[in-house]
């Protein structure tokens, strides 16, 4: 029997239990994927919990739910990897060997990383919207804040769903200005990149909209610490910007057991080749998703794209054969941007987000770079075709190698 | 693209005035770059310069927290070396690209 064993049960390691469980003979394969966490979070829901848009049970299902028969679940901490000998050490004491191991262990995450965020003030003034907790603890202190400072904040690159803070600008404009207290309200936009997006096209459309909301933004911040005596966030060049409400994107790193493998660079990502996502250092080891620090978005509908390449590729490793598909980097990203209207971003390693349209049989086009009802609506239909297709590893009408049809130049 | 003389040796270089051959390099031109750059340069400054091309010709990116971490200099003084926007600032004194961050 030969054994392949994916780590993490989220996007990226579900929708690859699915194909692989599919597409191997069960008498000659058993599949194995381990995750900590009972639970799977439609993790873009998040960003709609702190205005009430969802409930905290609308993003939230069982993983086990998602995983299909045939395949082993374990719902347990992972110790390490011994890459060397292809075993994998669970925190129980339990060792797995593998003939292929695929890391999906994703991002997260790390408050700590950052002096003073987890002090007095955490889920106080101080919240993030990247957990169910922190979105819900945001919700419930926003149903009776009355204005002041809010200050968005990016602590380090990269992040995971790099327009989630820009959508969370957004929204909190549109909360506000429905609740009646847009006037008390400052929103403050902080982020180390020296715009609202790191690509030009995108972030002088973005930059406008933030502009044309009143929102503030603040370029080239790059925090070092929060005072949380004096309610400052300090960057590293000694700006100081004082905040009623910090709602903050923390520092974001791969899993520990990354680290305790040896694997991964200072922030727990594993080098990998980023056309055929296999391992820099181990033949036998593919890399899924935000785990990776191949250079694109760490963004679902890349996992979804690149899970694709990877099944080609981990078919061909099993039959020796080369690993002949590509990844392009796509990733393709709705902007939520308030009043019902939201905004498209389609791009790669090499084509940077470009205006235009974007085709899409039976729904599109969506308009790219553009401010429109129907990109909003793609974003409402999304969460459906989340559960019920995209996990389950079925096609979707959606090329995972980025079109030039209908973009702009 | 355009040419500049530094040092008087004629460079080209980008619209935004990084280096586009980073052989092209010297210690006297990144002494003019920087003065560019409103920095007197110091042997501090080019030990961090010195770390940044090593790392970029062997083709690794850099992130400010790597350089931070790397034992050459630490963020608080990266700032204090290349004051506002460090990573940029010293890459272009480097004579290498200019640093993108991936999306």
């Amino acid at each position: 029997m030969k054994r392949i064993v994916i780590l993490g049960a989220g996007t990226g390691g579900t929708i690859m239990a699915n194909k692989l469980r599919k597409a191997l003979e069960r008498d000659e394969w058993e599949i194995t994927i381990v995750d900590k966490e009972p639970n799977h979070y439609y993790q873009p829901g998040f960003l709609f919990i702190p205005f009430g848009i969802y409930g905290k049970n609308d993003v939230v299902k069982s993983k086990a739910g998602f995983i299909p028969a045939g395949v082993k679940f374990i719902i347990n901490e992972i110790d390490r990897v011994e890459p060397d000998s292809s075993k994998v050490y669970l925190t129980n004491g339990q060792t797995l060997s593998y003939d292929f191991l695929i890391v999906a262990s994703g991002t997260h995450i790390k408050p700590s990383e950052t002096p003073g965020l987890q002090g007095r003030e955490w889920r106080k003034s101080i919240f993030d919207f990247y957990t169910h907790d922190g979105a819900i603890a945001l919700h419930n202190f926003l149903k009776t804040w009355e204005g002041g400072n809010m200050v968005i904040n990016i602590a380090e690159l990269p992040f995971k769903c790099p327009v989630a803070p820009l959508e969370f600008a957004f929204l909190a404009d549109e909360f506000f200005v429905k609740k009646g207290i847009r006037d008390k309200v400052n929103i403050i936009y902080s982020t180390p990149l020296s715009g609202a997006f790191t690509k030009p096209k995108a972030t002088k459309m973005l930059g406008e909209l933030l502009k044309e909301k009143n929102i503030q933004i603040v370029p080239d911040f790059y925090l070092e610490r929060v005072d949380d005596e004096n309610k400052n966030l300090v960057s590293y060049d000694g700006r100081e910007l004082p905040f009623d409400l910090l709602t903050i994107v923390p520092v974001n790193m791969g899993a520990d057991f990354i680290a305790r493998s040896g694997m991964g660079d200072d922030l727990n990502y594993v080098a990998t080749n980023k056309h055929t996502l296999r391992s820099d250092n181990w033949e036998n080891i593919f890399v899924l998703g935000d785990a990776s620090n191949i250079p694109t978005s760490k963004a679902g509908s890349v996992v979804h794209f690149a899970s694709e390449i990877l099944f080609e590729n981990i078919m061909s490793a099993i039959e020796g054969r080369p690993l002949l598909a590509k990844f392009d980097g796509h990733s393709n990203c709705y902007i939520e941007t308030g009043f019902g209207k939201g905004s498209l971003i389609d791009f790669n390693y090499e084509t940077e987000p470009l205006p235009g349209t974007y085709p899409l049989p039976g729904m599109g086009p969506f308009g790219l770079l553009k401010n429109t009802r129907i990109n909003h609506y793609g974003k409402v239909m999304f969460r459906w075709i989340y559960w019920h297709l995209l996990l389950k590893g079925k096609e979707l009408p959606l090329e995972s190698q980025m079109t030039m049809a209908g973009k702009e130049l | 693209m355009a040419e500049k003389i530094y040092a008087g040796k004629s460079v080209s270089v980008t619209d935004d005035g990084y280096l586009t051959d980073a052989s092209q390099w010297t210690k006297e031109i990144a002494a003019e770059i920087a003065k560019e750059e409103g920095i007197d340069i110091t042997d501090k400054h080019y030990a961090v310069i010195d770390f940044i091309r090593e790392k970029t010709l062997k083709g690794e990116a850099l992130t400010i927290r790597s350089i931070g971490k790397s034992g050459v200099v630490d963020t608080k003084g990266f700032y204090d070396l290349f004051p506002g926007a460090p990573l940029k600032k010293a890459s272009r004194i480097a004579g290498i690209a200019k640093p993108s961050s991936c999306v």
